[in-house]
């Protein structure tokens, strides 16, 4: 009888958490934000892993894709240097934020279902196609013995890379295939407990400055406010002295940054809150302006309140902008890099985003790498689906996306962090003629 | 089980009043120490339900007690894992009435069924 009133109780507490997701019109400059909900259990629906098999992502008509890596030790975030060569930052961070409540257990055990079980590599690796012919036949070791590196940036003859807890940089000249000494510390980076531990990273144009992506150490100050400290910022970083200053504050976190081409602006993918509903707070792509405050924690998308915080802040409320573009609730944008008409004529003016996925919703988001046209320099219209087929038509998923960047040979490279594969997107050579028409 | 639930109660009040977090930590994990000895104390309290030569109306009305502090305590748990405020004022509110049926369970445990009295 306990067993069967206590089964009763947990269906009920699940069906009040579940329901349909309607779909709501969450893309662009005026995404619609439903009324707070939750149900008392939070909705989960984690990744159910397989692997590809004979099956391959999908991509648009007039374009082919291959996986150039696998058995890689989980690709975050990948640079295409001068000559072509591809670096790989591969590792697994955060894993030193303590479980405070029975809840960060169970949810933690419960996420790690739709993540690779494969150790993270704290290491770089390059490959190199000699031969132009798509297949990277070269691979090496490029550094080692690094701490859960992610964000990658080439700058005056300088390899940066963002640990999870310093930026240290590698002497880097063309067609090295290993770096010639150990790296050297930039500076520190926040590091405690890492909730969010990914730092994201870009060079300015010029390569005087470095921009670092920091998450939030929480959900929504359920670590408490001390542990806010330099959290939710973008840092900008003097590459010669490693001083620092907060260029952009309450962006909750900023998981993959790119510079505009020749506008030189700084643009963020920046994954929002949870547990607000299957519809809130969409992730945004936005331009990221100096000294701006994107509401975390108190508010979202400019003045939304966000009643879980305590105490509140009515005066950092008002101050809050709201964000350029809705790229949806909960699809985890994880890369973001500018395309070029290389790319083709559909696909040649706007940004690719790396959609990792959701969690905190019963119909999935995410899983893809979609388009964001651009016109006169901003975002406009809806996402393109431009690779999908990670979540397949079985429920089952092969891959989840994480960093995207363009060759400006004409590919996409994205890293897939649940097969621990590298996919290249090329258009064919019917696509290459219009873009060159 | 009365000891945990009521901590769990006060910490809330604690947190309700400073707002700092540590308090809702120590609230998620009193309750799962109270939601340990309520389940020892109802696995006792079926038993004896279903020992038909000693099921009264007592020990029926004792199960119920400590069924409603058992559902009542899983579903203080699930309200204490949302995040900050978030629990908030639902967690205070359940806590206190699951505080107040351990102490009603315990004592009606402890003043109808002295051990050895029924024999």
């Amino acid at each position: 009888m306990r067993i069967g009133q206590i089964s009763t109780l947990s269906l009920a507490v699940l069906l009040s958490a579940c329901g349909n997701d309607p779909d709501v019109t969450q893309y662009g400059a005026e995404p619609t934000l439903p009324a707070q909900h939750r149900g008392l259990l939070p909705s989960m629906k984690i990744a159910d892993p397989a692997v590809w098999g004979k099956a391959r992502p999908i991509v648009p008509a007039g374009y082919t894709v291959t996986a150039i890596a696998t058995d890689l030790l989980v690709p975050r975030q990948t640079l295409v240097l001068p000559n072509g060569d591809i670096l790989v930052a591969e590792g697994k961070g955060g894993g030193d934020a303590p479980k405070q409540r029975p809840k960060d257990i169970i949810a933690s055990f419960i996420k790690a279902k739709g993540t690779t079980s494969v150790k993270g590599g704290n290491r770089l690796t390059l490959l190199r196609d000699s031969d132009g012919d798509g297949v990277y036949e070269g691979r090496t070791v490029f550094a080692e013995h690094l701490n859960a590196p992610y964000g990658l940036a080439l700058a005056n003859g300088s390899l940066y890379v963002a640990n999870q807890d310093t930026l240290v940089r590698f002497a880097y000249q063309s067609r090295q295939i290993r770096a010639s000494g150990p790296p050297v510390k930039v500076t520190d980076l926040p590091s405690a407990i890492n909730h969010h531990w990914t730092k994201s990273l870009a060079a300015s144009p010029d390569g005087r400055f470095l921009y670092v992506g920091i998450g939030s150490n929480s959900n929504i100050t359920e670590r408490g406010m001390a542990a806010e400290v330099d959290r939710a910022q973008v840092w900008q970083i003097d590459a010669q002295t490693g001083a620092h200053r907060p260029f952009a504050t309450g962006i909750r976190n900023p998981t993959a940054l790119a510079i505009q081409p020749g506008l030189g602006q700084l643009w963020a993918v920046v994954n929002e809150r949870d547990e607000l509903g299957p519809n809130l707070v969409p992730d945004y792509l936005t331009s990221v302006r100096d000294g701006a405050f994107y509401g975390w924690p108190y508010s979202y998308y400019g003045q939304t309140v966000d009643p879980r915080v305590r105490p509140q802040n009515p005066e950092r409320v008002a101050a809050a902008i709201r964000p350029d573009y809705a790229l949806g609730a909960h699809v985890a944008a994880l890369g973001v890099a500018f395309s070029a008409p290389v790319m083709g004529a559909k696909f040649g003016d706007g940004v690719f985003v790396g959609e990792h996925g959701s969690w905190n919703r019963d119909t999935p988001s995410g899983y893809k790498v979609v388009f964001v046209p651009f016109r006169g320099g901003r975002p406009t219209g809806t996402p393109v689906d431009f690779v999908t087929g990670f979540m397949g038509a079985d429920g089952k998923t092969r891959g989840r996306p994480v960093g995207v960047t363009l060759d400006p040979r004409g590919a996409i490279i994205v890293a897939d962090d649940l097969s621990n594969t590298l996919w290249r997107v090329t258009p064919t050579r019917a696509a290459q003629r219009v873009a060159s028409r | 089980m009365v000891p945990p639930f009521l901590g769990a109660l006060l910490s809330d009040v604690a947190y309700a009043d400073a707002y700092q977090i540590q308090w809702l930590n120590f609230a998620s994990w009193l309750i799962v120490g109270g939601m340990v000895f309520c389940g020892l104390t109802l696995l006792c309290a079926a038993i004896d339900l279903l020992r038909r030569d000693r099921r009264t109306n007592d020990v029926v009305g004792y199960f119920v007690l400590v069924l409603a502090t058992f559902v009542l305590g899983f579903l203080n748990a699930l309200e204490h894992a949302k995040d900050a405020w978030a629990t908030m004022p639902g967690g205070l509110i359940v806590s206190v009435v699951v505080a107040v049926l351990a102490l009603a369970s315990t004592w009606v445990g402890f003043s109808k069924f002295r051990a050895g009295a029924v024999a």
